[in-house]
């Protein structure tokens, strides 16, 4: 049976609203199991989703158009960019409703709810087609947010929930304003229409910005990530992991779905800004980074930095990037969320998440150090895990446009080795100088269920990242066509005679053919 | 234009003024009738909506009228401003008997004050002439200044109403001063016809005229820099009466700034747009600052009226009819929002029935109480326009109004501002929500209260996002009726 009989986003989004007022006015074990239902379920129907969906076909698929609010269309239709998020956000959620299963005890109700109510913006984001729409559930998602940050957080929780909240709404106002001029320009609210309208240069600019002043803030880039820290460490486990995991890449699917294809003269006339503020992020988090002694904190700083060559590889107006910087963004919702719940599990037997407390971990908490050293790997971009593929091609696309913010991007993976392994050298090896963490028992067999299923995705996508990749190549090459009539002169096309290139030009006739396909 | 018609016209105004003698009557001899009083002063609410509602949709009035040789007009726009006024006041005097016995201020002059200051107000939007809107402002001011210091034995209640008297009546002079300006230049007080007057290049005595008038009205809607006594007289009025403030006399001075601005000085958009694109920047700032170091609830309230009078008249600097429209959508969520605050904060008792009305009562409040606090969370969020609340609406249509007229940089203020706003709202949930439960506030037993502000909850909630459309077509159909 196919799924596009079926109005399934509206279901999707529909089912954890409704768990989620049911949770409201259950006990705590009850709204658990509630909870864990409704995601699983949810879950089910996104496997559904994806077997259901064509990629040779692209985008549009799965549409449904309601006119029940007005001038707000409840226009909901994917591409194959948002089934990948989607999917990463129906994968991510049974694992936080399993991660917070004991970590939280109070008030369980409300924070199912806020979960699931999380999850149902979360999916309205990456599946509105209407501009009015999207920022509505775009900006919903602060709520329960807020909420989650500010009631379940750790000790700095308000300062860091005002935080988070204040920064991302006053980058989204301005959003807001810039979207009210679009509509009335281009006479509609509906996205696959204002993705071929064509908005005067000048303007662009400033509609540009708008947008830029929203997804930086969200994605975060440097120098606006400060709230990025805060909101991790005070947050929750899974509050982390939803953050780092989901939130952080409406940012990217901002870029993507939005600033490139809608304005791409101010893509090309602005790329050098995205550069030289992705290429101080990749340094500079980096280096802050090394010298945390926070875990949550490093892990955010790292967030950072790999967003950082997400952006580079969005605005490489080509197809290796933006394919690479998609990759990115799901490895690094994968990885980092399993990262902050790698955190969560020895902040929960110890209540610190100071580095220097823990130490030979390897030792007491084998299987803990096995699934963490994956994950820490799968950070760095090792080969066979999903970093690798991703940063690769991003890195890979950039290098086209400008050499020079490839190399300082790369860079970052050289220092994320760096930082990830000395984390994981202070926590897990070395000798056992703390008697309390030496006498941590190893992953539960609950844990060992949120985080096996993470690892076996990370190492899927590392192997075989076609399955990931076939999805979105018709919609990359969608937007690449349509932005191509920009695209900046790359500083790194050879020379048609140089002479001292002579000796090494090999003439490959399928050349042209390969491009766009180099996986 | 023969009397009959006239009277037609003006039914919504008679009924209530007959039902508000007839009750005074009641009122005077009979000392303990005022719940059921205040039951047939919302029938006759009802009763005049109703009228309203036949005038505003029957296709015979399509076009409107004007009644008693112009100093009246019947139109949509004051059709739906009546139906707006008209639900506050009922709601306002639904939420009030109990809560006022409670407090032991109870009587039947209640809701006849309140009758009287709402044929006050629907004379206001109905007028097309200075001295037809005088008398209304002063009509309604009169019946407020009253109901400010109702709760007579109370110190702060006297204090409201003094203040609000000494400050309204030199407001009243203002506007007086400024009407007898734009009469003497015009040489008419009907509104059409200072229009047609006041075309072309403007003296300095007329534009005199013009500031005076718009610095009167700024007063009665209480916009900044003419906002000072807001704070006072909502934090001492007796807290329905408040709600009563914040609610129908905004609606109905806005309406009537709305109709002298378009049609009085609708030629000389350049002249008002920037004293109101200055009032609006203002009231969103000073609104939005004033508010955050308030630690009392009222006060608070008061300081985001301020604020919200300034997107409010964002919509008026478009100067369109489209800025109407989105101004009377605002107003029309402004008032649930605003009133459902109040419900919120009436419901705040202590174990001996005292009144709270601190930050610091309702700390933790959604651990002891958390209906309350959820409702009450709601329309924090709605006012700060956080969606998918309805209040994010509302200032979608005001700053699309702006955007369409081209006043893209007070609409990026004005936005950029609205951040600010959004700062103390959440404080309130902050300390609902985050804080350690103080256990201060007792489960309220008043239906009343706990029902309205369910309502208002699910009108604020996303299901107000369902009444898109029909609000649209009312509002632009009143809207279209000036221009």
């Amino acid at each position: 049976m196919n799924a596009a009989d079926f109005p399934i986003l509206t279901t999707l989004i529909v089912i954890p609203a409704v768990a989620a007022i049911m949770c409201l006015f259950l006990r705590a074990d009850g709204a658990r199991l509630i909870a864990l239902i409704a995601t699983l379920f949810n879950l089910i129907l996104g496997v559904w989703l994806w077997a259901s969906y064509d990629p040779s076909y692209g985008q549009w698929q799965f549409q449904e158009s309601v006119m029940l609010f007005g001038p707000v269309g409840w226009k909901l239709g994917i591409d194959g960019i948002s089934l990948m998020l989607i999917m990463l956000s129906l994968f991510l959620m049974p694992i936080c409703i399993g991660a917070s299963w004991r970590a939280i005890t109070d008030r369980v109700g409300e924070y199912m709810a806020a979960f699931l109510f999380m999850e149902s913006l979360m999916i309205g984001v990456f599946a509105a087609q209407d501009l009015l729409l999207f920022y509505i559930f775009f900006e919903a998602g602060l709520i329960p947010m807020y909420l989650i940050i500010g009631i379940w957080g750790g000790k700095d929780r308000i300062y860091a929930a005002y935080k988070f909240f204040l920064y991302t709404l006053l980058g989204s106002v301005l959003m807001l304003i810039a979207m009210l001029w679009m509509i009335q320009q281009a006479g509609t609210a509906d996205i696959p229409t204002l993705l071929n309208h064509d908005f005067p240069p000048e303007a662009q600019t400033w509609l540009w910005l708008a947008f830029f002043a929203s997804f930086a803030v969200k994605m975060p880039m440097w120098p606006v990530h400060t709230w990025l820290p805060d909101a991790h460490v005070q947050a929750p486990t899974a509050g982390s992991v939803i953050l780092a995991g989901v939130l952080l890449k409406m940012g990217g699917y901002g870029f993507l779905r939005f600033s490139l294809p809608m304005f791409p003269e101010a893509s090309a006339q602005l790329i050098y800004l995205v550069f030289v503020l992705s290429m101080v992020a990749v340094v500079y988090t980096s280096l802050v980074a090394l010298v945390q002694k926070d875990m949550k904190k490093l892990i955010a700083y790292s967030s950072v930095a790999h967003m950082a060559i997400v952006t580079v590889g969005l605005f490489a107006f080509n197809q290796q990037g933006i394919e690479g910087a998609i990759i990115v963004m799901l490895s690094h919702g994968l990885v980092s969320g399993a990262l902050f719940l790698c955190v969560g599990v020895i902040y929960d037997r110890l209540h610190t998440r100071e580095i220097d407390r823990y130490g030979g971990l390897s030792i007491n908490m084998p299987k803990y150090a096995l699934f963490f050293m994956l994950f820490t790997m799968a950070s760095v971009g090792l080969p066979g895990t999903s970093g690798f593929v991703g940063e690769f091609l991003a890195l890979a696309g950039t290098y086209q446009v400008s050499t020079w913010a490839t190399l300082i991007c790369a860079t970052g993976i050289i220092l994320g080795a760096g930082y990830m392994l000395y984390l994981y050298r202070r926590v897990a090896f070395g000798e056992q100088k703390n008697e309390d963490a030496a006498a941590m028992p190893d992953l539960n067999r609950r844990e060992l269920w949120l985080l096996a299923p993470i690892a076996a995705v990370v190492l899927w996508m590392g192997v075989y990242p076609e399955s990931f990749l076939r999805p979105i190549r018709a919609d990359v090459s969608k937007i690449v066509e349509r932005i191509d009539r920009a695209a900046p002169d790359g500083d790194s096309a050879l020379l048609a005679d140089d002479p001292a290139m002579k000796g090494y030009r090999v003439q490959r006739a399928e050349h042209g053919d390969k491009e766009g396909s180099a996986h | 234009m023969n009397l009959a018609s006239s009277l037609y016209f003006a039914r919504p105004e008679i009924i209530l003024s007959v039902a508000a003698l007839a009750l005074l009557m009641v009122a005077a001899w009979r000392s303990n009738a005022s719940k059921l009083i205040s039951m047939l002063s919302v029938a006759a609410l009802v009763a005049a909506g109703v009228w309203s509602a036949h005038l505003m949709f029957s296709p015979s009035f399509e076009l409107g009228g004007d009644a008693f040789d112009g100093l009246y007009r019947m139109d949509a726009f004051g059709s739906l401003s009546k139906l707006l006024i008209y639900s506050a006041a009922a709601i306002s005097l639904i939420i009030a008997p109990r809560f006022l016995s409670n407090m032991g201020a109870m009587r039947g002059e209640y809701p006849v004050l309140v009758l009287f200051a709402v044929v006050g107000m629907g004379i206001m939007v109905s007028a097309n002439d200075l001295l037809t809107l005088y008398i209304g402002l002063e009509l309604n001011s009169l019946a407020a200044y009253v109901l400010a210091s109702f709760a007579r034995h109370d110190e702060r209640s006297a204090e409201a109403g003094l203040k609000y008297f000494v400050l309204g009546a030199l407001a009243s002079g203002i506007l007086l001063f400024g009407m007898s300006l734009i009469y003497g230049f015009a040489g008419s007080t009907d509104f059409t016809a200072i229009g047609k007057a006041l075309s072309g290049e403007m003296g300095m005595g007329a534009l005199f005229g013009v500031v005076f008038v718009l610095s009167g009205l700024a007063f009665k809607i209480s916009a900044a820099p003419f906002h000072m006594w807001t704070p006072d007289v909502y934090e001492g009025a007796p807290t329905p009466v408040t709600a009563f403030f914040a609610s129908a006399p905004k609606v109905a001075a806005t309406a009537l700034l709305i109709r002298v601005t378009i049609t009085a000085f609708g030629d000389q958009t350049f002249v008002w747009q920037q004293i109101i694109m200055v009032v609006a920047i203002m009231s969103i700032l000073i609104g939005a600052a004033g508010a955050i170091g308030q630690n009392n609830l009222k006060r608070l309230l008061a300081y985001s009226s301020i604020n919200n009078i300034g997107f409010i008249l964002i919509g008026l600097a478009a100067g369109t009819a489209e800025g109407v429209s989105a101004m009377l959508v605002y107003l029309a969520i402004y008032v649930a929002m605003t009133l459902g605050g109040f419900v919120c904060l009436m419901q705040l008792r202590n174990r001996d029935g005292s009144l709270r009305e601190d930050m610091s009562d309702i700390a933790g409040l959604s651990q002891t109480r958390p209906a309350l606090a959820a409702i009450f969370a709601i329309f924090m969020f709605s006012l700060a326009g956080i969606p998918p609340l309805f209040g994010f609406w509302g200032k979608v249509v005001v700053f699309n109004a702006a955007v369409a007229a081209g006043l893209l940089p007070l609409a990026v203020i004005g936005i950029a501002a609205s951040v600010i706003g959004a700062f103390y709202y959440l404080k309130v949930v902050k300390v609902m929500y985050f804080d350690e439960a103080k256990d201060i506030i007792v489960v309220e037993n008043d239906r009343s209260l706990i029902w309205t502000g369910a309502l208002l909850a699910a009108f604020v909630s996303p299901l107000g996002y369902l009444l898109i459309s029909p609000l649209g077509q009312l509002t632009d159909k009143a809207a279209s009726a000036l221009f």
